[in-house]
């Protein structure tokens, strides 16, 4: 049955029917109506046994999550953003540690400037963090993710990220189906750890490791997420017999089906590059798109046998590594190493601006027409104007003020100010 | 004429002499139900007040839980020296997660426990100064003020020694560190600096908090064997003299820890609910230079000429201890 909800309150309901036992969270937006909604129902009762820890941080929420995990519970929590970097030094320490905790992460931007509204730039710092991290292009596929997250977790004992972006999804309500308990209970055996804190059988976890055997304490941490690669889609595929649906798995091709371009993208961005490959190819365009779910493990040998029959990668990214460009393109770039497409890089949709169809169809009439260059970062719809008169501000003055203030007032939003 | 009790004393020591006292309040070092939670084999400087204080509070909590324990461990020496992989010191279950978290990583600990129903198993988080009262702070109070069913206990010993002896929020004034040496106008650390874990702890009107020192291990013993027949956030704050750090003879330790008791310089009392409920006086009063001579973090203050005012400031601060917490038994009414 579908039920009108918002995403957050969608994903509280289905994380609740995994049965997680400890909750530590945090307040951060656009995660917390998540939290919130989890919040009641522990205190309700219909949430039971859980207990809902009210940490002071979100360094402690993740710190809580690793005790509770060691401790053999099945540990939940959420955040987004500088939320996600404050907890950064916990992130490693849960994924070194091998502990099976499920975080929902509420996509949204990294200050500064400060901005609440959603980009990828938070789970894309943390890409190195041994997560594994999994990315939802709808709420539907938000919920349904999340349920796989703990038995994938649990399977492996690694910790998932499961990304859904901030507001975008988080905040929007749509007829959504969650899994009824006994769905759930059936797909998700109770949680058996692999390391547990026991008084009945005392182990130490997380003793010094020097140089004799640090790599390969590190190796098996590789090759421990790499085994995702196999089980996201074997998870999926038992999903969709389960659940009667398919969602999750590595990747989604979208009109690939000689495709001579194809458009790259995680998230909730997806549903709007679809809207434009279908009115691309009712104008005759060979066009499609490549949805990656799972952005780690990165399923290298999957991305290019989706995209080595195209002759241009359009990768549209929410996130960039300053100083060198593209992410998720230069990810996709090694897939396609020694194959012909030409994979162009565009950063799109930072900070919460929106992505639209006319500038979807503007970029690919761009790379149509060779007028952007391959292999270069792109800034989709960036106001030249705007970052042109801050430069030449730099330029003449030496105590130019600081960026954020200068363009905001250009754009009119601040008034203006005498000097 | 006033009745003044009688307290036997060692010659020198001025310990209470175990074998003077009755059976079941002596300590025992050994015996084959001691759990020895915190074993041989690990790599502790010759007299570590750390591992002292370790051991006694982990097996009186063994003891107290009837082996029912989970132990995390902040980051530190005591977490380097225990656990050189892919050998461990602990038979205890023990968690070691990262330097400023283990009051967080212990109350998920509790929190799955009671989750679970487990009523039987207790915890202990513990770290050094460092771990506890600085990068560990955040999440210290907010385990106080939750009143998540831990016990922290935090050995002091007055300075980052892991990483080579550099300044903490608990090194006290005109102390040597590797980051406040004995150079330029005011050497040593800065006075009006350290804080007071244990008045902090207090604030946050937990059940129970506590202030130890190695040198009464049997008071340290009981005093986490009433901290485990509470339920809540409690605090153990236990003094710990580090050779190393403090440049100290090793055979030293127990006496520098009783000095810093009997100067006053480290009140040893009991609090529950934010009120002091008690308070180990002060046996055989001596001066602060008694205390600072034996240290060469505080040689600074005896070259040619002296620090007098310095000494002057230190034995301030005892003597205001001596004040605030009544250190001194009462002169009998003549």
């Amino acid at each position: 049955m579908r039920d009108q909800l918002e995403g957050s309150q969608a994903v509280a309901r289905a994380v609740a029917r995994c049965r997680p036992e400890v909750v530590s969270a945090y307040p951060i937006s656009p995660q917390t109506h998540i939290v919130e909604a989890l919040s009641d129902m522990v205190r309700t009762g219909e949430l039971a046994p859980c207990e809902y820890l009210l940490v002071e941080s979100e360094f402690a929420a993740m710190s809580a999550a690793i005790g509770a995990s060691a401790a053999g519970a099945r540990a939940y929590t959420a955040t987004a953003s500088q939320g996600l970097l404050y907890m950064a030094e916990a992130l490693y320490n849960a994924s070194g540690l091998g502990l099976p905790i499920v975080m929902t992460l509420a996509n949204r931007a990294i200050g500064a400037p400060i901005n609440i509204w959603n980009d990828h730039s938070d789970s894309m710092s943390q890409r190195d963090s041994g997560w594994i991290q999994l990315y939802a292009e709808s709420n539907q596929v938000a919920v349904d993710l999340h349920i796989q997250a703990f038995k994938l977790a649990e399977a492996l004992s690694l910790p998932v990220m499961v990304c859904m972006d901030g507001f975008v999804l988080t905040h929007a309500v749509e007829p959504l189906e969650i899994p009824t308990q006994e769905q759930i209970d059936a797909f998700l055996p109770a949680y058996e750890p692999r390391q547990v804190l026991d008084p009945d059988d005392p182990v130490t976890i997380g003793a010094m490791v020097g140089p004799e055997a640090f790599t390969e304490v590190r190796y098996l941490a590789h090759a421990k997420q790499m085994q995702a690669l196999d089980l996201v889609p074997e998870l999926a595929a038992e999903f969709a017999t389960s659940f009667g649906r398919p969602s999750g798995g590595l990747l989604r091709r979208y009109r690939t089906e000689g495709a001579k371009t194809i458009l790259v993208a995680l998230g909730s961005v997806l549903g709007t590059i679809e809207d434009v490959v279908d009115e691309l190819r009712d104008e005759g365009e060979r066009i499609g798109a490549l949805g990656i779910t799972c952005f780690r493990p990165f399923p290298i040998d999957e991305v290019r046998d989706a995209l080595a029959g195209a002759d241009r990668v359009v990768v549209v990214e929410r996130a960039f590594a300053v100083g060198i460009g593209g992410i998720v393109g230069q990810n996709v770039r090694l897939a396609l190493s020694g194959l012909p497409p030409v994979v162009y890089d565009v950063v799109a949709g930072l900070g919460g601006r929106a992505i639209t169809r006319r500038s979807l169809r503007g970029l690919i009439e761009d790379v149509d027409e060779g007028s952007i260059e391959p292999n270069r970062l792109h800034f989709l719809d960036l106001d030249w104007k705007l970052v042109e008169r801050e430069l030449q501000r730099l330029q003449e003055t030496r105590r130019s003020g600081p960026h954020a203030e200068n363009i905001l007032r250009d754009v009119g939003v601040v008034a203006g100010r005498s000097h | 004429m006033a009745h003044r009790p009688v307290k036997f004393f060692q010659v020198g020591s001025f310990a209470v002499g175990n074998r003077l006292l009755e059976e079941d309040e002596r300590s025992v070092q050994a015996g084959v139900e001691r759990t020895n939670a915190l074993t041989k084999g690990h790599r502790a400087c010759q007299g570590c007040g750390e591992a002292l204080g370790a051991r006694y509070v982990l097996d009186a909590a063994m003891r107290a839980t009837e082996g029912r324990l989970i132990a995390a461990n902040a980051t530190g020496c005591l977490e380097v020296f225990s656990t050189p992989y892919p050998e461990s010191s602990w038979q205890v279950a023990w968690l070691h997660s990262l330097f400023g978290n283990a009051p967080a990583v212990a109350s998920g600990i509790a929190a799955a426990l009671k989750a679970k129903g487990r009523t039987d198993v207790r915890v202990i988080g513990q770290g050094g100064d460092g771990g506890t009262l600085d990068i560990g702070f955040a999440c210290l109070s907010g385990m106080f003020e939750r009143g998540d069913d831990v016990l922290y206990v935090c050995y002091d010993n007055e300075a980052y020694m892991n990483t080579g002896v550099q300044r903490s929020g608990a090194t006290p004034p005109a102390a040597r560190t590797a980051t406040t040496k004995p150079v330029g106008v005011e050497p040593g650390n800065a006075f009006g600096q350290g804080k007071n874990a244990a008045l902090i702890a207090m604030a946050h009107e937990i059940p129970y908090v506590a202030t130890a020192t190695v040198a009464e291990l049997h008071d340290l013993e009981a005093k986490v064997e009433r901290a485990m027949e509470l339920h809540g956030a409690r605090y153990l704050h236990v003094f710990v003299p580090c050779p190393l750090g403090w440049g100290a003879e090793s055979k030293d330790t127990i006496r520098i820890a009783r000095l810093a008791k009997e100067t006053g310089l480290f009140p040893v009392f009991e609090a529950e609910h934010g009120e002091v409920v008690s308070v180990s006086k002060i046996r055989r009063p001596a001066p602060v230079e008694e205390y600072l001579r034996l240290q060469r973090r505080f040689a600074h203050l005896f070259g040619d000429p002296p620090r007098t005012d310095v000494i002057e400031r230190l034995q301030a601060i005892a003597d205001r201890n001596i004040r605030r917490f009544g250190l001194l038994e009462e002169e009998a009414a003549a």
